[in-house]
């Protein structure tokens, strides 16, 4: 990064709900540290105020999911140092992926009364599908913390540090007794990418996979502890299906469940 | 000044998602206003089909990362319906405090961050805070005060995880709300200081004979119960909402426009709330009120400001009281017997009310569902503000004229993420 100007920040809008952009500005006791530290040179939903790039830093959220979309990654990652997508959508297509198992025409006919105004493509694709991604931030949300973490990270030049373990690890950093263990209650934990804080299992509520795969996650085993706990093969595809479905691991395990 | 112009906004900044705005004025009349929302589908009505009940709640909160709680409630409060649920006592006084944090942090949000440097001719709330700098840290430190209240009962502030059909999956405990009592004092004096604050700020002399649509409780400001009543003689059930209001499909916009079957565009959010609800405020907000010279009904949008701030206050004196009488329920939800019903659950989302109904089978999996968020239904009156706001300034220069477009659609918050489930401004003179 240069150290005469200051670091011009990005932050770029796909089909998502606005969440993880929104974490920047949730930082309320960070942000006005952040925009001190950058020139935030695109953030629409915060700013009238446009700076031309190039970029140094530019944050991603949302997936790709019309042809119009497709072309302005493009610009935006030739615009861009470094890009780093946020968010579930961002990274694995989101929630709005599920088209990619249906038919999306039918879909359009569902919502729509004129289909003919609907342009879309037929499949939500993650932002690593179309450009080169120098880092991703899983999370539906993201922890806005670890935007933080990560913001920081970049602007001074070394690797984040968001572990790429499971959730099991945060719930045993916290303390949180095992729900599936002494509560019997399915949980993705085991097969999730850590970063919430392991939420949901201190509310006794199994966790329902929203930060995505961890690394080398073994989904055919959570299966079977599924089945043995009495999970059908439909709520079973159903776990996999959600915010995160077109990240590899989720998808493969919930197309083998389809197929038995 | 030539008589022909177009104005056009590509990208409307301070807004949740993506929209544009376009006019067009031939002759020095507006000849077409088009609010167009590109944010690309997402199609959740359509993928909630062959998902279980239980499921709703955090898919459809999904929408919109600005107001997930609406989504959940109106969820929850559907597939209760269907089931012949009652969540009542405790539950239901948590379900008002979390969507009370849901108003604090969106109204702080909007207030500060994404409508005041209109008013005070500021691209953003970071260059406001050069001048302003005490008023933008009261904005920030009261919006987290509203995200706090809905990470302790929620989970976290952004898709809270703890909301369920029936509750809660866990009730916290009396004593976790110990700290955020003396923050929440300190918010609601804050907010005081708010409608203080934008009380000052000049607003521009419109005003328009619109349908408010609100909810309406027998005792309460409302949130998530009552009946829809209209300052125009509607009073229906939520469960009758679809019998008196339509969805149309523009060719411009990837969200569908609501309308009233019987009289066309009406109005939704803050300013329909409290013109229909003024007398359900507590003393103090109505206090508040009065001294910013609101009356008790409120016709300009441009207001929206002042009624949001009244509404802060209104929210952390209902947050202070809940906390004050809470005693933790034995159980945290109410449990659900799914059978094959239709049910429809309405609330009160920050900007207007959020529309719910989905059709279950006997196993709880959802047939059908459709959502009707506020933003969709305030599009064709924010086309209607703007034809009758621009021929009444088109002295200004095309820049003033399109930034006083952009305020003006800002002043209903609209999120538009929620509505495609949408701005650009595209002023156009001739």
């Amino acid at each position: 990064m240069p150290t005469n100007a200051k670091p011009k920040l990005a932050v770029w809008k796909f089909a998502s709900c606005d969440g993880c952009q929104l974490s920047l500005l949730d930082c309320e006791d960070e942000l006005l540290a952040v925009a001190g530290a950058v020139e935030i040179a695109n953030f629409p939903e915060a700013t009238r105020a446009l700076s031309k790039g190039p970029y140094d830093l530019s944050l991603v959220e949302g997936s790709i999911t019309t042809s119009h979309d497709a072309e302005r990654i493009q610009k935006v990652r030739k615009m861009s140092k470094y890009l780093i997508t946020i968010g579930a959508c961002a990274t694995a297509g989101g929630i709005q992926a599920l088209r990619n198992f249906a038919n999306v025409t039918d879909f359009i006919n569902y919502v729509y009364a004129s289909p003919q105004y609907i342009e879309t493509l037929h499949k939500s694709t993650p932002i690593g599908y179309h450009v080169f991604v120098d880092f991703e931030l899983r999370g539906c949300p993201i922890n806005k913390m670890q935007l933080v973490e990560v913001l920081s990270a970049f602007l001074n030049g070394r690797k984040p540090n968001t572990p790429a373990y499971g959730v099991c690890v945060e719930c045993k950093l916290k303390g949180t007794p095992c729900v599936m263990v002494a509560q019997g209650t399915p949980c993705m934990g085991p097969v999730t990418h850590a970063g919430c804080g392991a939420i949901c299992p201190s509310f006794d509520r199994g966790c329902y996979g929203c930060f995505g795969p961890k690394e080398t996650a073994n989904t055919i085993s959570l299966s079977e502890q599924f089945h043995k706990s009495g999970v059908t093969d439909e709520q079973l595809i159903r776990a996999y299906r959600s915010f995160n479905a077109c990240s590899d691991t989720f998808r493969k395990e919930g197309d083998a469940h389809e197929r038995q | 000044m030539k008589g022909n112009r177009l104005i056009k906004v590509d990208y409307l900044a301070r807004v949740e998602g993506e929209g544009s705005l376009y006019v067009k004025i031939k002759d020095n009349k507006v000849e077409d206003v088009k609010f167009k929302i590109f944010e690309p589908p997402r199609f959740f009505e359509a993928f909630l089909r062959g998902r279980e009940y239980k499921e709703a709640p955090d898919i459809s909160a999904r929408i919109c990362g600005i107001c997930p709680i609406a989504y959940q409630m109106s969820a929850v409060t559907a597939m209760e319906q269907a089931f012949g649920m009652k969540v009542d006592g405790q539950l239901r006084a948590l379900r008002r405090l979390i969507y009370c944090g849901e108003w604090i942090e969106s109204h702080a949000l909007h207030v500060y961050m994404l409508h005041a440097p209109d008013f005070l001719g500021y691209e953003d709330a970071i260059q406001l805070a050069k001048d302003y700098p005490d008023a933008v840290q009261r904005g920030l430190r009261l919006k987290k005060v509203g995200n706090d209240l809905m990470t302790i009962v929620g989970g976290r502030e952004i898709h809270p995880i703890n909301v369920r059909v029936g509750g809660f999956y866990k009730t916290p405990d009396k004593a976790k709300f110990k700290a955020i009592t003396e923050e929440l004092k300190w918010a609601r004096d804050a907010a005081v200081e708010t409608v203080k604050f934008v009380a000052t700020l000049k607003f521009p002399d419109f005003e328009r004979d619109y349908e408010f649509v609100a909810l309406r409780h027998p005792s309460e400001y409302p949130l998530f119960e009552g009946h829809l009543v209209s300052n125009k003689g509607l009073d229906i059930e939520i469960k009758d909402y679809e019998q008196h209001f339509a969805e149309e499909h523009a060719k411009h916009s990837h969200a569908l426009h609501s309308v009233l079957k019987a009289r066309g565009a009406y109005f939704v959010g803050p300013l329909a709330r409290y013109s229909l609800n003024y007398d359900r405020l507590t003393p103090l907000a109505q206090k508040c009120a009065k001294e910013a010279g609101l009356g008790k009904t409120c016709n300009n949008p441009f207001k929206s400001i002042i009624v949001r701030s009244v509404e802060t206050v209104w929210a952390c004196e209902e947050a202070l009281r809940i906390i004050k009488e809470y005693e933790r329920p034995d159980k945290p939800y109410v449990e659900a017997n799914p059978r094959a019903a239709v049910g429809c659950g309405c609330s009160e989302a920050p900007r207007g009310i959020c529309y719910h109904r989905y059709r279950l089978d006997d196993k709880g999996i959802i047939l059908d569902a459709k959502i009707v968020p506020p933003t969709s239904q305030n599009q064709k009156t924010i086309e209607a503000d703007l034809a009758e706001f621009v021929p009444q300034h088109l002295k200004l220069s095309d820049e003033k004229l399109t930034w006083q477009c952009e305020q003006a659609v800002r002043n209903y918050d609209p999120c538009i993420s929620c509505a495609t489930h949408f701005l650009k401004l595209h002023i156009e003179r001739e």
